[in-house]
């Protein structure tokens, strides 16, 4: 018979075994019986031969080799049974249960797709981006389009490819329309491993100045504006005033650092931009594959090579320059590494007091059930046998809990991903899959486990006797200690939650109280595109921007218009080497400051203060000498105590000819509030965009913005301004448009979502310690109903036994404090090392947030404290 | 009185069950008497242990089992030895008797060496 069948013929089998004991029962007895011994005693000896019946049962029923899955069944139901009549306690349970497995199941779902699962190209661990390393700048993810082509030539060991951002606006097919582009070395697809969704890649010969104009569209653009027709392939697309032919759409979801619609070759850019033929611009992003049969110790010896050859031949760009190959993963992930393990330990924390709480609710119902047990020990049951019923009951609490956790999950996370700051890389590769059920069941099952564990070991296997005759009142010591245990645990891990979001929240105070460094009230930002048939001539392109200006300026609301090519807190940057001696210091030396290209009334519209000298005015053009006006910092770092103002400055990136410093300016966060004071580059320059020369000119139209001060609502001039700005062609489009205040809040955002996500954590784990402390309080007086009769009956007031009850769980509340404040510094100095501008706890923050904690948990001890003052003595000595 | 009774050496329970029922097909009951009429009262088997032990053989396939009427009109388990349980008997048979037969060796020269 095999396991299965004997299973199933459980009942034949039991009136079986029933059948064959009797038999020798009888058989025995009708023996004595002919002994001439009486029947009674005869059937009394004959049972004393062969022992308790029901022991024996159990005996042989463990020789059938089924036992645990018969047992498993029958505890299930047994379970299944005490669930169903203490209705309240399950879903209490099982609510707080699930709560504290959806979070974390949500948490691991986003740190399984974003960090955990390889990139979907093939092969993704010999993918990288090559960095760049030099002491002044510290790490470079640029790399120069002279240097990307020397290396591609020489590395042996790697497969190179190179992009940058781009794009412009579409004029042909459809409506025109700004659109984000990229430009990209035709190697690209094959480097990553893949290919068009239809069409081809960029041949070689294609990826060459002044070869034919092909381009390749994104899924997106091709469903849009070309109707989603095979025939897409070979039509012609007018992109940036040029007329294109389409050759491939890119895979759907297909991204560069962000969406894109119009990939362009990388060097046909040359016709425009005089940077890809300059060593030290380095504004391309290069990936690189590392080759079958070579090891990435070869070519990170090979790429030092060929840094150091490049050094020697070109010092003036390369001296100290090296490349380092970093994983391409984790530059697409960046950062948001460190929050999200920051959440998932806070929600662990969360679990963790929900498992204790249901632990303790557990544990109380076991103590009470101690008679229950002791009975049924006494009736056969072996020790492990009641230990794994109370497993298989808390099992069973697990995963019902996980399962309601997983539909949990399942409908909040893309909500959660949609809510999260900024972007979340990888966010369209978020969902549910084998990996995370395998996380929540495995988290259900060890939280059943843990909340199991105290009433199984509690299975009363000595003293059973005493246990029965005892009353119900009586309570072992050991479970009062188990109980004040679980209290002050649930406590720590609350304050723990507490501080952290009290942390965050302090910090987020520090940092909104600082002062940007400009008015970021009534002030926007937006980027710009001019019309593609002014760009292609360099004499008009001055004449645009000043009809731009104008036309801006007389827009009802607006008070005041300026160009910038980085806008504060906006992504952007243009760091350049500097000094103000003729002579250049050693190279790598150099100060580095933040250039930025302005127009004169820059300075009015974001309310940087001047501090000495003047702003740039319309005499500051091409032809006159060339000025720049610094910082404060720049001005303290390089000129010190000495005026700046009539010095000369050396910006090797601008010219040979030193430039005048005409004025003083306050210092801008341009980092954003947090990062400003942690960044490499502190100094700021401004330079006039009415001296950048001719040739730039095209470029810099590419990447200038627009800046407005309102005397209303800044949003409301955006619709009249797109209006006024539209061109004669239509074709000129307002994009990417922000308020300064949305700018500065958005660099705070970070800290705004841990600060509300620790604020939710903490307010939960504030509200399951308090449910935990009621519980088990109203448990531990409850049981201790008959004492206090006595304390009253000998003339103890209502009010003596409050605060004995009181006195207890201030002990509790007291020592669970103690511990949390410890583990609390601890987890302070995580939050201080993951999070930018995070303040160090300090007491004001303990100050704040213990006091909540200690009301609450004495609120909670409250209730019962009442309910056990008002014990009526003699009904309480009546119980015992 | 009764002579006093000693316990099974360990793991013999099982040798005794195959061996008795190696004779013919017969119930528990029987089975119970067997070995306390073969063993002369000498050893104690306790009859709370002699099912389950049945109950294990049968599940290991060494013993199979029948319902059949007894004598007296009953209906009873009897058990009978399967083809794999007769092969244990002999094993178990054989290295029982080496057993008995290495500790007479010893106890054997014990008593010449005192002499």
């Amino acid at each position: 018979m095999n396991w299965w069948k004997r299973l199933s013929r459980r009942t034949q089998m039991e009136a079986q075994l029933e059948k064959e004991l009797s038999f020798h029962l009888e058989q025995h007895t009708s023996q004595l019986i002919g002994r001439g011994i009486p029947p009674d005693e005869a059937r009394r000896q004959a049972r004393l031969a062969l022992g308790g019946p029901e022991q024996v049962k159990e005996k042989c029923r463990d020789a059938r080799g089924t036992r645990w899955l018969e047992d498993l069944l029958q505890d299930t139901r047994y379970a299944l049974r005490t669930f169903r009549r203490k209705p309240g306690f399950t879903v209490v349970a099982l609510l707080i249960l699930s709560l504290g497995i959806g979070a974390t199941t949500v948490m691991f779902a986003v740190i399984n797709s974003v960090l955990l699962r390889p990139l979907s190209y093939p092969e993704p661990d010999r993918l990288v981006t090559l960095r760049g390393f030099t002491e002044a700048f510290g790490e470079l993810w640029g790399c120069s389009n002279l240097d990307f082509g020397d290396v591609k030539r020489e590395s042996q060991t790697l497969a190179l490819a190179a992009w940058t951002y781009g794009g412009g606006t579409i004029s042909e097919p459809g409506e025109p329309e700004y659109l984000n582009g990229r430009q990209i070395s035709a190697e690209l697809f094959s480097t990553l491993g893949i290919s068009p969704l239809q069409g081809r890649a960029f041949r070689l010969d294609e990826d060459r100045p002044g070869a034919a104009a092909v381009a390749i569209i994104s899924y997106g653009l091709w469903q849009r504006d070309f109707g989603g027709q095979p025939s897409t392939i070979g039509r012609s697309l007018v992109y940036d005033g040029k007329t294109y032919t389409v050759v491939g759409i890119a895979p759907v979801g297909f991204q560069l650092d962000g969406e894109a619609d119009v990939f362009t070759p990388l060097e046909q850019r040359q016709d425009t931009d005089p940077r890809m033929q300059n060593r030290a611009a380095r504004f391309l992003r290069v990936m690189a594959r590392l080759r079958p049969r070579f090891a990435w110790a070869e070519a990170r010896a090979e790429l030092a090579l060929i840094a150091r050859h490049l050094a020697e031949e070109y010092p003036k760009s390369n001296a100290g320059l090296s490349m380092i190959p970093y994983p391409l993963q984790k530059e697409l992930v960046g950062d948001v590494g460190s929050t999200l393990w920051l959440l998932l330990g806070a929600v662990g924390l969360v679990l963790l007091i929900a498992c204790v709480n249901i632990a303790s609710l557990l544990l109380a119902r076991a103590v009470s059930r101690e008679r229950e047990l002791a009975i049924r020990v006494a009736l056969g049951a072996g020790r492990g046998r009641l230990a794994r019923q109370c497993l298989t009951e808390s099992a069973i609490l697990g995963l019902g809990g996980g399962l309601l956790g997983m539909v949990l999950a399942f409908v909040s996370i893309h909500p959660f991903v949609a809510f999260w700051p900024g972007s979340l890389p990888r966010a369209e590769e978020v969902h549910l899959d084998w990996r995370v059920l395998v996380f929540a069941v495995g988290a259900s099952l060890l939280s059943s486990f843990f909340f199991g564990l105290a009433p199984a070991l509690r299975v009363p296997m000595r003293g059973v006797e005493q246990t029965l005759r005892a009353g119900a009142g009586s309570i072992a010591g050991s479970s009062r200690h188990l109980h004040s245990a679980f209290v002050i645990s649930e406590i720590a891990l609350a304050v723990v939650l507490l501080v952290s979001a009290g942390m965050l929240g302090r910090t987020l105070l520090a940092l909104t109280s600082l002062d940007p460094g400009f008015n970021v009230r009534k002030a926007m930002a937006a980027r710009f595109a001019l019309s593609p048939g002014t760009l292609a001539n360099p004499e008009k392109v001055r004449e645009a921007w000043q009809d731009v200006l104008d036309r801006a300026r007389r827009v009802p609301g607006v008070e005041s218009v300026a160009l910038a090519d980085i806008i504060p807190m906006r992504k952007g940057e243009n760091s350049v080497p500097y000094w103000i001696t003729a002579t250049p210091p050693p190279l790598n030396q150099e100060p580095v400051a933040l250039a930025s290209c302005v127009t004169p009334d820059y300075l009015k519209v974001m309310g940087i203060p001047l501090r000495h000298g003047r702003f740039f005015n319309e005499h500051d053009r091409i032809g006159s000498e060339p000025v720049v006006v610094v910082d404060e910092n720049l001005a303290q770092h390089a000129f010190g105590s000495k005026d700046a103002v009539g010095k000369r400055i050396w910006i090797p990136a601008m010219g040979a000819t030193p430039a005048l410093v005409v004025g003083i300016v306050g210092h801008v966060r341009q980092w954003g509030l947090a990062a400003d004071d942690q960044s490499r580059v502190r100094d700021q320059m401004y330079y006039p965009f009415a001296q950048v020369p001719a040739p730039l000119l095209h470029f810099f139209s590419s990447i200038m913005s627009f800046a407005v001060r309102t005397t209303i609502p800044p949003l409301n001039v955006v619709e009249p301004l797109r209006r006024e700005l539209r061109g004669a062609a239509g074709d000129q489009a307002l994009y990417e448009v922000h308020t300064m205040e949305q700018l500065v809040s958005a660099s705070l955002a970070r800290q705004r979502f841990l600060l509300l996500l620790f604020g939710v954590f903490a307010g939960l784990a504030l509200l399951l310690a308090c449910i935990g402390i009621y519980g088990v309080l109203a448990y531990l007086t409850g049981q201790r109903a008959p004492e206090i009769g006595v304390r009253m009956t000998l003339g103890a007031k209502p009010l003596d036994v409050m605060q004995l009850v009181l006195g207890e769980s201030l002990v509790m509340i007291f020592v669970g404090v103690g511990v949390g404040i410890v583990a609390a510094l601890a987890a302070g100095r995580i939050l201080n090392r993951l999070v930018e501008g995070m303040r160090p706890a300090d007491v004001s923050t303990f100050a704040i947030t213990i006091p909540v904690l200690v009301i609450a948990a004495l609120f909670a001890s409250f209730v019962p404290a009442r309910r056990a003052s008002r014990v009526d003595p003699v009904s309480a000595l009546r119980q015992q | 009185m009764t002579p006093p009774k000693s316990d099974l050496p360990q793991g013999t329970l099982d040798l005794l069950i195959l061996k008795v029922i190696a004779l013919g097909p017969v119930h528990g009951y029987a089975i119970a008497q067997r070995l306390e009429q073969v063993s002369r009262g000498v050893v104690q088997v306790p009859e709370g242990s002699l099912y389950p032990a049945l109950h294990r053989l049968e599940n290991r396939g060494l013993l199979a089992a029948d319902w059949k009427e007894t004598e007296t009109g009953r209906e009873a388990k009897f058990y009978r030895l399967t083809r794999k349980g007769l092969k244990q008997l002999k094993t178990e048979t054989a290295d029982w008797q080496r057993l008995i037969d290495a500790i007479g060796l010893i106890l054997g020269m014990a008593d010449g060496g005192a002499r």
